[in-house]
């Protein structure tokens, strides 16, 4: 077969977590792969060793220090082999990845949760159902977090290729964020509420629990519909974001489809709730019929003092 | 005059329960819609027009199916409607399906082209990025806002926070629900869309190297533990850290 590349991922400044397990999905995939580093600094390449894999070039230049979609493709494209291209399935990574894709005229395949030889398979329909897929010839695959094992990190042998190249959107102005929150996208734990915290000030519990457990706070569509002090960013669903925590605590959601299909794939799932009978208890790991008034400050208080 | 195109494809309605049978999902019985994220490209595509005078033509790739969507972008103030279409297209993967996309959109004096962040099907978000890869031009994803100032200005997620960018022409943008909000059609708008025309055009596509295996209903979770009363959510809050080893 032919070669096999990863795309290290970027965050801050430093190669991510997740490199190591894109590392054991292209063994899933038959290969041993070769691994690039988007860098501005060559150093952070020296993290980029695994078991499994072969050499790594850090691909360095100015452009990586933010993100053009097409700066990054191009300067990338010129030191990639020929051959299936593996990525992250972060916004910015399969955003990358379509235009590598695109450039070599091969097809892409997002948000890939499973590998059998040249055999992908991803969630279709947010999740409701899941499609495998055959490649029969090089392909550009995104594969989501927390689903494939770390390979191991070992010394690596870098080599340095400097790349220039042109980026075409300016960032004007960062924005500040509403909170200091982490976002639901970035988080290990989501604490969620829905319509049944009956008010949007009552979203303050749940960020307490945030605060213990340094976790998000997400929000059904039907929360985010009904109070404007609930923003659509923290909006979990099919038309909010999809999420893959290792911990999913949804507190007063009944579990309608549009918010399960946004959050059925998280390890663990806690739901609080009053109605028994209410769908989300029956995607939970750990569930609890109660009301949040009282269920609440006993959650805080417990995992304050293991904390 | 900008010449604007929006994307729109049609997709099973996201409250549709979806059924699997047999290896394959059963899409005979459920609702068909515009996908909800290619309603706030329109909207961002109108407001372009607005700004700056041009005209939008909505463009799709499928069946005579999806007439019915494109009326439906007509409705709330799209100016023209283009499907792609040959009846010997079956699957197509990205690189198919976007080489056809790309030929149209050139083929049509495109400046500009919205699209939803994601298809409500795949969920893949390849088109915008993939698109504008072929056409050499710039693409900015998931945008929640944008201004015709002094240039287009995009408010997009950037570094985990926000940031305002600024595109050159020609590009493709794909949005996200944020602060768009989608039009409802008047009485002018539906009888102009009763009347208005699709132009179908035919391109040639290259063959697909995906291919779907099978499809399957997503892993039932085991039954979780179920408590009746708040006072377990100390016991909860101890499984998570000794069972689960979440916290």
């Amino acid at each position: 077969m032919s070669e096999t590349i990863v795309i290290a991922e970027i965050n801050n400044g430093v190669v991510a977590d997740v490199t190591a397990e894109l590392v054991s999905a292209v063994i899933a995939f038959g290969g041993s792969p070769t691994i690039i580093v988007p860098c501005v600094n060559s150093s952070i390449a020296d993290g980029a060793g695994f078991t499994g894999a072969g050499r790594v070039i850090a691909c360095k230049g100015p452009m990586f220090a933010s993100y053009d979609a097409a700066g990054w493709a191009n300067a990338l494209d010129a030191v990639t082999p020929a051959g299936s291209i593996f990525v992250a399935a972060s916004p910015r990574s399969k955003d990358l990845a379509a235009r590598i894709a695109a450039r070599r005229n091969i097809p892409v395949v997002q948000d890939v949760v499973a590998i059998d030889g040249s055999n992908l398979t991803s969630p279709v329909y947010s999740g409701k159902a899941m499609q495998t897929v055959n490649a029969s010839a090089d392909v550009v695959v995104s594969v989501r977090a927390n689903i494939f094992a770390a390979a191991v990190s070992v010394p690596a042998d870098v080599s340095v290729i400097d790349q220039s190249g042109d980026v075409l959107t300016a960032v004007e102005e960062l924005l500040a964020r509403s909170s200091e929150r982490l976002d639901v996208a970035e988080a290990n734990i989501i604490i969620s509420g829905g319509r049944g915290m009956s008010s949007p000030e009552n979203f303050s519990h749940l960020e307490r629990i945030a605060d213990v457990l340094g976790a998000a706070v997400g929000a059904s569509r039907a929360a985010v519909d009904t109070w404007d002090d609930i923003p659509h960013g923290m909006q979990v669903g099919q038309t909010g974001k999809t999420v893959n925590p290792n911990l999913y605590i949804a507190v007063g959601i009944s579990g309608a489809i549009q918010h399960l299909a946004g959050m059925r794939s998280s390890k663990y799932i806690v739901a609080i709730n009053k109605d028994a009978d209410a769908p989300i208890f029956q995607y939970a790991d750990y569930g609890i019929v109660a009301t949040w008034e009282e269920t609440l400050p006993i959650l805080e208080k417990s995992l304050a003092a293991m904390m | 005059m900008v010449e604007i195109v929006v994307l729109v494809k049609r997709v099973p309605d996201t409250n549709a329960r979806i059924v699997v049978d047999s290896g394959k999902v059963d899409l005979s019985m459920v609702k068909w819609v515009m996908s909800p994220y290619d309603e706030f490209a329109i909207e961002a595509a109108l407001r372009h027009r607005e700004a700056t005078g041009g005209k939008v033509t909505a463009l799709t790739l499928g069946s005579a199916d999806c007439d019915k969507i494109l009326k439906d972008a007509k409705a709330i103030g799209v100016d023209e409607l283009v499907r792609v279409w040959d009846d010997s297209w079956a699957e197509m993967d990205s690189n198919s399906l976007q080489s056809v996309l790309s030929s149209v959109i050139l083929g049509l004096g495109a400046q500009v082209v919205y699209c939803g962040k994601a298809a409500a099907d795949t969920g893949a978000g390849s088109t915008c990025p993939g698109v504008a890869e072929r056409l050499g031009w710039a693409s900015i994803s998931n945008i929640t806002d944008i201004s015709f100032e002094n240039g287009i200005k995009v408010t997009c997620p950037f570094d985990g926070g926000s940031a305002k960018v600024a595109i050159p022409l020609p590009a493709v943008i794909s949005c996200d629900k944020g602060a768009f909000k989608v039009r409802k059609p008047n009485v002018k708008g539906i009888m102009m869309a009763k009347r208005a025309q699709v132009e179908v055009r035919s391109e040639t596509a290259p063959a697909s190297t995906v291919s779907v295996v099978n499809q399957s209903a997503p892993p039932q979770k085991a039954d979780g533990k179920k408590y009746n009363s708040a006072d377990s959510a100390g016991e909860v809050a101890r499984l998570l850290r000794d069972e689960a080893n979440v916290i």
